[in-house]
């Protein structure tokens, strides 16, 4: 059963009845619905361009945010060969929110770290919804680290709504912990690219995506703040989270406008999760090309590199 | 004043009265409801002298206190975009910016500075709560860039003081950006091996916890400062729980070894010309020595806003005490 967001209502009709024709069919082979069917299916498709050809940033973060979009842990499966997940900040716990380890991209060995918001309600609850504690970020500094010492690339998968609210968070440190994961990110002396892939919510996004290479995912998005907390507190009111969603400029093609992120991937028509191989095919060249981009880079070169990055988000010269 | 001359002089008072008597001598502490007299609470810079508790203090006024005979020069900050994503909420966030220009009379929500402090050159920079919240936008981060290099340049060690609700929402992701963008800020501090020490003041939060105020080297709050990430209301509205009593406040902090110390306001000058100084391989200040701290800037309310006492030069500050009083 496919997930329908509420503004693809009038598609999951003309989808839903050219699926009861074809099972009708199926049950009774005398008839004959494929023509019928066929246009129903291209009556759909024309929606879907419609819709998709035209979302609103509202609708993005929808899309961004559905349910069946293809998660970290589906990526590092297609993406990666010999995938080894590594565990643990050796401070206090693992998170389970984070996950990351060593891994081969075309046989090349790097080291892969992400948000895993899980996929049904028991692995939603064990990955914490992808929202990390202060452990993931200290996990990832770890590996950050442990990558640099060893000169393999980082590729780093952002999902999360942003980091959790918890009374364990703060009292662990979970600003300080951020904090540091965004300084491992700019220290690292390898190459760091980082994808978006679904939601890129604030500090818990930041402390990862803080790299060479930024790519987003065409109905991705990306925002210092979710456009509900936006609404409810710029325009006292979470039911404005359109407008919110509209003036915050969080898509992928805002931030490419505005430098902050490098390149756009696009999707399938009607969103990754239509077609998660034809998205995970598509991160995949987009992963090649940002790292071949930094291939033979020396590591002051790649620190260098990153640090201008974000140096230059400030000055005079950004055009809205 | 009397019903006559409110009735009959109104408007020429309105002509020649600009400097009359203040009306708020007095003000009430937040806390424990005492009125303080505004010289009183000034000259303890804004601490209850009833009960301690710290009330806010601005950037201007917290220097005036903090450098030698209230001398300082101020950094010049770059000027970022206007405006960058037409940002409009119920308001357009260049009338939000005007109207916090006019309440605060400053430009931005930080201000940075060089001159000395117990005889200590420093760069130091502050974050002014009152205007927007202290917020993080793109104005920030370039304060703190521009601190953290002329720090570098000067070879001394930055003191930075923060206060804010977090990063510049009518920036949207370009203030986000500004987490890594001060990060290497403290970056640059960090590898030409300069003292970077952070004040935490009542409030410092989100994004601003999550970059440069929680990366010194040295980590001191103000008491009873409330420093998160997010908000005691967001989790209770999250969690539906109860929190403990001084939940992120500074003390809890300390508790939690987040913080190095926790040091009143008033005894923050001596302390950090102290960790300043043995950082900086310096021998201990002489007490006889210092020149005595500016008294804080009597604020006359409604009065014109006092242009800032500057000194052009170099790092002889001491002797012209006396001219800024």
């Amino acid at each position: 059963m496919t997930y329908y967001l509420d503004f693809e209502k009038p598609l999951a009709e003309i989808e839903g009845k050219a699926e009861e024709l074809r099972a009708m069919a199926r049950q009774n082979s005398e008839m004959n619905v494929e023509d019928e069917a066929a246009a129903l299916d291209k009556k759909a498709t024309a929606m879907l361009e419609e819709l998709y050809g035209s979302l609103t940033p509202w609708r993005k973060c929808q899309v961004a945010r559905h349910p069946e979009r293809p998660h970290c842990s589906d990526y590092i499966e297609a993406l990666f060969s010999e995938y080894t997940p590594l565990a643990g900040d050796r401070n206090f716990a693992d998170d389970h929110a984070v996950m990351g380890g060593l891994a081969r991209l075309d046989d090349k060995p790097v080291m892969v770290i992400g948000h895993e918001k899980g996929n049904d309600t028991e692995s939603r609850i064990r990955h914490n919804f992808g929202m990390a504690r202060p452990e993931g970020y200290r996990k990832a500094v770890r590996l950050i680290e442990t990558a640099g010492k060893f000169g393999l690339p980082v590729i780093t998968l952002v999902d999360t709504a942003g980091a959790y609210p918890g009374k364990g968070a703060e009292e662990r440190g979970q600003s300080e912990a951020i904090a540091r994961s965004t300084q491992a990110c700019l220290q690292a002396g390898v190459p760091l690219v980082s994808v978006i892939i679904g939601e890129g919510g604030s500090g818990g996004a930041v402390a990862f995506a803080t790299a060479n290479r930024v790519a987003m995912l065409e109905h991705s998005i990306y925002s210092v703040i979710s456009p509900e907390g936006c609404a409810s507190i710029l325009w006292k009111d979470s039911d404005k989270m359109r407008e919110a969603a509209e003036a915050l400029r969080l898509t992928a093609q805002d931030l490419h406008k505005l430098g902050v992120c490098d390149r756009i991937i696009p999707e399938p028509l009607g969103g990754a999760h239509r077609d998660r191989d034809a998205t995970i095919e598509s991160v995949k060249s987009a992963l090649g090309a940002m790292l071949k981009e930094l291939e033979g880079k020396k590591p002051a070169a790649l620190i260098k590199d990153r640090r201008q990055k974000y140096l230059d988000l400030g000055s005079k010269r950004l055009a809205a | 004043m009397n019903w006559i001359t409110n009735y009959v002089r109104p408007r020429i008072n309105s002509i020649f009265s600009r400097r009359e008597t203040p009306e708020n001598l007095w003000s009430k502490c937040d806390e424990c409801g005492t009125m303080l007299f505004h010289r009183e609470l000034s000259a303890n810079l804004n601490v209850c002298t009833s009960c301690g508790h710290h009330m806010a203090i601005r950037p201007r006024d917290r220097f005036t206190a903090l450098f030698d005979g209230g001398i300082f020069t101020e950094v010049k900050v770059p000027e970022p975009t206007d405006d960058p994503l037409r940002f409009r909420d119920q308001k357009k966030y260049p009338e939000r910016l005007r109207a916090a220009q006019k309440s605060t009379g400053e430009k931005e929500a930080m201000l940075v500075a060089e001159g000395e402090m117990g005889r200590m050159p420093i760069v130091a920079a502050a974050q002014d709560f009152s205007f927007m919240g202290g917020s993080m936008g793109m104005y920030v981060g370039n304060a703190i860039i521009a601190a953290a290099e002329r720090a570098v340049e000067l070879k001394r060690p930055l003191v930075l003081f923060s206060a804010a609700g977090g990063a510049r929402m009518q920036e949207g992701i370009l203030s986000l950006m500004q987490m890594p963008r001060t990060t290497v800020a403290v970056q640059m501090l960090k590898e030409a091996g300069q003292p970077y020490i952070v004040v935490l003041t009542h409030p410092t939060t989100g994004g601003v916890t999550a970059s440069y105020a929680m990366l010194g080297d040295i980590q001191i709050a103000e008491p009873g400062a409330l420093i998160c990430f997010a908000g005691p209301r967001v989790i209770q509205q999250t969690l539906g729980e109860k929190l403990p009593e001084g939940f992120q406040r500074a003390e809890y902090l300390l508790d939690h070894g987040m913080l190095d110390r926790v040091t009143p306001r008033t005894q923050l000058r001596d302390e950090l010309i102290r960790i300043t100084r043995m950082l900086m391989g310096q021998p201990p200040a002489v007490a006889g020595d210092l020149p005595a701290p500016a008294e804080p800037p009597v604020e006359e309310p409604k009065s014109e806003e006092q242009p800032a006492p500057e000194k052009a030069e170099d790092g002889t500050a001491s002797e012209e005490a006396d001219q800024t009083k």
